[in-house]
């Protein structure tokens, strides 16, 4: 009976074990990462149960009595929460709106590009920013900011310029930090928009030539439209993520005159969790912004799904 | 890769003076990412009374070379330049090796519980315990001030995992047949017929783990305090962050006023690294970046 392998396979694992018996080997090659997972992100995951819970550190996660709603509810009175909340979308809002209309014009000059060393040389340069670190960028920042020692002070005010307070003026801090963000994204961002310019069909710009089309035209007529869906689809993912932001960028440029507009909810949390060691309060926080951020990202999936026929995952 | 609007009309003197407005773009935008490093070098290059009066823009004056002894002589920056190395190489090893043993048994699509497996992993993609609940877990491991709590809990990226995986599957299936009916061990098939052929994919791989785990600063941040463990990012954030914000409110610090060149030495002393590798590497993360794009 059994002269190809593989059918009889198939069909013969009637015993549970049989599969194991074949394939243990890998069973135990997954297992360690497997036990990672556990580990390291299904127990946090569990966790951060104790936003329902008194915890405390001597009797444990599991120890420590059930308190229900009450720790939201106090996190709703907290003042400090709702300026967290409202800079953390004002922040990315604006990020939204400055940063990523640049990479899409900035991949269509790159594309237009004809001397090829010059476009490499650029795309280098360009993309560098986003390999240094945030601290290295915060304190860059400085150097370049300050408003008695920063360089780009210095040169305003030998121009008999007034000094501007980029890092310690709330407002001028927001731009500081909006200008940063772009510094540092906007060359990487255009990789994926450059990628999606090569899936053009190139018949499509010889049609334009035989027709006498200008570049410009062929820009807006081709190119434009060719990466339109990419467009839309990172603008969806983006807004996504809008309830979500990152810790390093907010936390190395701020400091303590700009906190009304700088302190984000993952400053907030380590601040009222790590340093206060208020554990309970700021996992609450940061579940209670998992979850609008779940919501976010669903609706956008939901969107893309409505608009793209293809969710975003 | 050539601009497909490029062969015919190069001749009209529009197109000239729109190539010419295009390369001064991108020259300006260059020269705007290339400035602030640039500034950081003159300072860290200059005499101290020269920052002083501000006249350093982007070439140094009275080339001075204090604040690099300064840097190389100060035995803690060694001794976290000398711990991040370790730390960054220890974690791309783990990393690496855990996301290969995971990621080539996904690709049997015979395994039975692949998809749970599957599901287990992506969803650490969506969600995660947060800061606190990982800090508290991290603490109850007892790796609070010690090198695995900068090296295990990042240890997998579900992300780069699907990327090795994607490769691992589009490995012809006969390659391994002939050294299975050999009686090759799964081990074996993997280390001597699926490694060899998915180095570049692994190359990059590695390099995002190990430029991540470089630049990373958070979990040190939360997980360090012990400052013989100070990863390079810590150290520097101590160093010029904290006192300049100290500075920044009228000198309330107790610490002593880091001088300009001395801090922007050490800006230069962490970043040269990634300088030095990222011109021979850009095109390895340009890469992973697209097969990340593809597949996401």
């Amino acid at each position: 009976m059994a002269i190809t392998t593989k059918p009889v396979r198939r069909t013969a694992p009637r015993l549970p074990f049989r599969s194991l018996l074949r394939d243990w080997q890998l069973y135990i090659l997954i297992l360690v990462p497997l036990a990672f997972f556990v580990t390291f992100k299904y127990v946090p995951m569990f966790g951060a149960v104790i936003a329902f819970k008194d915890y405390n550190i001597f009797k444990g996660i599991w120890g420590s009595p059930w308190v229900g709603f009450e720790t939201f509810k106090e996190i709703f009175q907290m003042q400090g929460f709702y300026l967290a909340l409202r800079n953390t979308f004002m922040l990315n809002l604006l990020d939204l709106l400055v940063s990523f209309p640049l990479p899409i014009l900035l991949a269509i000059v790159l594309n237009e590009l004809r001397i090829q060393w010059f476009k490499r040389g650029a795309q280098m340069v360009l993309y560098l920013p986003h390999f240094i670190s945030w601290v290295i960028i915060g304190g860059i920042a400085i150097q370049l900011f300050a408003t008695n020692t920063g360089i780009v002070n210095n040169v305003l005010k030998s121009l008999n310029l007034e000094a501007i307070p980029f890092l310690t003026e709330p407002v001028y801090w927001v731009f500081t930090y909006l200008g940063i963000g772009i510094w540092q994204s906007a060359g990487w961002g255009t990789i994926i928009y450059l990628a999606a310019l090569t899936g053009i069909n190139k018949d499509l710009y010889e049609a334009a030539d035989v027709d006498g089309a200008s570049r410009l035209r062929k820009i807006w007529h081709i190119t434009l439209p060719g990466i339109k869906p990419t467009i839309i689809i990172l603008l969806i993912i983006n807004i996504g993520h809008m309830a979500s932001i990152g810790f390093d960028r907010p936390f190395v440029l701020s400091n303590p005159l700009v906190t009304d507009v700088s302190e984000v909810i993952s400053t907030y949390v380590y601040k009222t969790g790590i340093q206060s060691a208020r554990y309970t309060i700021a996992t609450a926080i940061g579940l209670f912004q998992a979850v609008i951020g779940l919501i976010f990202l669903l609706s956008a999936d939901l969107i893309s799904r409505k608009v793209n026929d293809q969710g975003i995952w | 890769m050539t601009s497909p609007s490029n062969a015919r009309i190069g001749s009209s003197a529009s197109g000239k003076m729109l190539d010419i407005a295009l390369i001064l773009a991108i020259t300006i935008a260059s020269l705007l990412c290339l400035a602030p490093m640039v500034h950081i070098l003159a300072l860290s290059l200059s005499g101290n009374s020269a920052i002083m009066a501000g006249k350093v823009t982007l070439i140094p004056l009275d080339i001075d070379f204090t604040a690099y002894k300064a840097v190389f002589g100060n035995a803690q920056m060694i001794r976290s330049l000398g711990f991040t190395i370790g730390m960054v190489s220890l974690y791309t090893v783990i990393a690496m090796a855990l996301t290969i043993i995971a990621a080539y048994p996904l690709t049997k699509k015979h395994l039975k519980g692949r998809d749970f497996f599957l599901f287990v992993i992506v969803v650490t993609m969506f969600f995660s315990g947060g800061m606190i609940p990982e800090y508290l877990n991290v603490k109850n491991l007892n790796l609070l001030d010690s090198i695995w709590a900068m090296v295990l809990p990042g240890a997998i990226n579900a992300f780069y995992l699907l990327i090795v995986k994607t490769f691992f599957s589009s490995i012809p299936a006969e390659l391994e047949e002939s050294a299975r009916m050999d009686g090759a061990s799964q081990f074996r098939i993997l280390t001597s017929i699926i490694l060899p052929l998915s180095l570049p994919v692994l190359a990059t791989i590695s390099l995002f783990y190990a430029v991540g785990r470089w630049n990373g600063f958070m979990d040190a941040l939360l997980y360090i305090t012990n400052s013989n463990l100070y990863p390079l990012q810590l150290r520097l954030y101590e160093m010029v962050m904290n006192s300049q914000v100290n500075s920044m409110l009228e000198g309330i610090g107790t610490t002593v006023p880091v001088p300009e060149s001395l801090k922007a030495a050490s800006i230069m002393f962490a970043t040269i690294p990634i300088l030095l590798v990222y011109p021979w590497l850009q095109r390895y993360f340009v890469s992973g970046m697209m097969i990340g794009a593809v597949k996401g």
